[in-house]
């Protein structure tokens, strides 16, 4: 995993605000190629949740950009929710994102969490009506991660056209910030996002470059990518 | 009480373990299956295709000759086999097809193994007259060559998948990432009782049929309750559809038997109720075949339609409460299992079914003349020739 910890290190440099951690799983079902391959190469690679949560133990002594974790249920379960909450938090987690635990599943990981001091992050998307909306409000911290597609992750050709009026519906609702993601992978579409959300996410477009390059030539086209994304939703 | 409980809960399995995307879809659905399981005109239609379009009721055979043979329970075989397409499998498939009608679906879109439930989905789609897309990993795909060809004379497109491990489980979580983003228009027919809530309770109901005809059947015959019943467990549907039914009569034992591929000693099996943990996969909680990190692991059956890392929640509740047992049976003696029911009966079981067989084969002799016993027979082995053929050296 020591790429793993240079890549945060530079990802924060380059100018991310959060950063997202992907836990790999068998069966990512809410993925689209990009990190359904990137998982399938991390477990190849024997990575598991003991040296994720290593990993930003390390990172954390020379760098505090916030640090949300992201995956799926079954390895959490398999390793304890009280002991993951627990170490999660020890070793500078700050956050995490299951994307197979809707509100109505949530109640004994969240207690855990919250004794930990974790934040639990919710998903809504263009399907969550009103009360799922505020289900999330009650339960959800940290942030509010709003899914801009009715699918799974990967790349767009475009951002939905009603993205501004389902914001606007969301955030009448609930007052956690709003980071929009799913779908967003250049400079532009992030831009005209974070012109309606709090944050952006973007995901398997970095992935890709992890999967397209290495050594120095990766390091440069991070830099740069992350670089123009942060300076398109700072205009 | 009644189970499951209003958020798919038995106990401490099952749930609705899914992406927000599909909660809004699965509650529809939950809505929708409420409404229509109570009403009468929906009722009369489902059990109108069973009548005509299956063929039900299926006759539950008592099959003498292999009863004389084991020397000692009666047994009976409940004969899914012989329902159109060859499987219980179209009994929930008429079910939700009617369901996914009267909710104004247009497309209908499936996961299979085996392909049986690949071909039960694609023939009610040109029954009802649906679009009908079936996800199948793509090494299933080459096993049962001739079921994705039926499925493609049926209408369907087949997509073969190839992630992960690209047999059954992958062909689950390709099914829910398209679900995830045709929400809108298409209803995902589940094949069997595990996924998220309400397809456990929805296939469970709809597979039911088999457990009430067979306690009528078998009444008629013998004034009484079986004393055991047998079936199969993959996920665990045509197992579910013949024990829900007797769930209350205490008497009756019921057995569920898994698939131990080479030997659960092996590793190498599809036993997660006998060999393997709790946790949650495809929407639900349940045991599983995973290692100490929960990633899933590899299933092994030589039957593909039990090759599956999981079991539907009700099954692991059942094993927990202890009202069911379950055991398992290697690809060897399935096969024996097989062999025996074709030369005794001249019935040529499923190589899923040959698990049932197999095990009534070791039940019924350790059994009282007096007593009896009910196995579904859940499919015919017309599928699994090439598969039996290579298994015996046998080329073509």
């Amino acid at each position: 995993m020591g790429t793993t910890s240079e890549m945060i290190h530079l990802l924060a440099e380059a100018g991310a605000d959060i950063i997202e951690l992907g836990m790999p799983f068998s069966d990512p079902m809410a993925d689209g190629p990009a990190i359904q391959l990137s998982s399938e190469r991390a477990l190849a690679a024997g990575t598991t949740l003991d040296n994720i949560l290593a990993t930003v133990g390390s990172v954390r002594t020379t760098c505090d950009i916030p640090i949300i974790l992201m995956g799926y249920l079954n390895p959490i379960h398999a390793y304890g929710y009280e002991r993951f909450a627990h170490d999660a938090a020890e070793s500078g987690v700050d956050g995490v994102l299951l994307v197979d635990m809707p509100p109505e599943e949530a109640n004994k990981f969240l207690c855990h969490a919250r004794t930990a001091g974790l934040d639990v992050i919710f998903l809504l998307t263009p399907t969550s009506d009103k009360s799922r909306v505020a289900a999330v409000s009650e339960l959800g911290s940290g942030f509010l991660y709003y899914v801009t597609v009715t699918g799974v992750t990967g790349a767009r050709q475009e951002v939905s056209a009603s993205l501004a009026d389902e914001l606007g519906r969301i955030r009448k609702l609930i007052k956690l910030p709003i980071v929009a993601g799913f779908g967003i992978s250049t400079p532009q579409q992030a831009a005209s996002v974070a012109a309606m959300a709090d944050g952006v996410v973007v995901g398997s477009a970095i992935v890709k470059l992890f999967q397209q390059y290495s050594g120095e030539m990766l390091k440069k086209e991070v830099r740069d990518f992350v670089g123009s994304l942060k300076q398109a939703i700072s205009c | 009480m009644k189970y499951p409980d209003k958020n798919g809960h038995f106990g401490d399995f099952g749930g609705r373990y899914v992406p927000e995307t599909l909660m809004p879809a699965l509650l529809e659905l939950e809505k929708a299956y409420d409404q229509y399981r109570h009403d009468r005109e929906f009722k009369q239609e489902f059990e109108y295709y069973l009548r005509q379009y299956v063929g039900r009721p299926n006759p539950l055979y008592f099959a003498e000759k292999l009863t004389r043979k084991l020397g000692g329970a009666k047994i009976y075989l409940k004969r899914e086999d012989l329902n159109h397409t060859g499987a219980h499998k179209v009994n929930n498939t008429i079910g939700q097809g009617l369901l996914a009608k009267r909710m104004g679906k247009q497309r209908v879109i499936a996961e299979t193994g085996a392909g049986q439930h690949g071909v039960a989905t694609a023939t009610i789609a040109a029954l009802f007259g649906m679009q009908c897309e079936v996800f199948m990993g793509e090494e299933d795909t080459h096993r049962q060559a001739l079921n994705v060809f039926r499925m493609r004379l049926l209408g369907a497109t087949v997509t073969p998948v190839t992630a992960g491990t690209a047999t059954l489980k992958d062909a689950m979580n390709e099914a829910m990432r398209n679900w995830v983003t045709t929400i809108h228009d298409t209803f995902y027919v589940i094949g069997t009782v595990a996924g998220p809530h309400p397809y456990p309770m929805m296939v469970r109901d709809f597979q039911s049929i088999i457990g009430k005809e067979a306690k009528q059947q078998h009444r008629k015959v013998e004034g009484r309750l079986p004393d055991c019943l047998v079936a199969c467990v993959g996920g665990g549907s045509n197992a579910l559809g013949l024990f829900y039914p007797f769930l209350k009569d205490s008497s009756v034992r019921m057995i569920g038997v898994e698939a131990a591929g080479y030997g659960i000693e092996t590793g190498k099996h599809a036993a997660p109720l006998s060999a393997g943990s709790p946790g949650i996969l495809h929407g639900n909680r349940t045991y599983l075949l995973q290692d100490q990190h929960g990633q899933i692991s590899h299933a092994h059956s030589i039957s593909a339609g039990l090759d599956y890392p999981g079991v539907g929640p009700e099954h692991s509740w059942m094993m927990a409460t202890g009202r069911a047992e379950y055991v398992s049976i290697t690809d060897e003696e399935a096969l024996e299992g097989f062999n025996e029911l074709t030369r005794e009966e001249g019935i040529m079981p499923a190589l899923e079914s040959s698990h049932a067989i197999a095990y009534v084969m070791k039940l019924a002799p350790t059994m009282g003349k007096d007593q009896s016993i009910v196995v579904c027979l859940s499919g015919r082995g017309d599928k699994d020739i090439h598969t039996v053929a290579e298994a015996m050296g046998v080329k073509f």
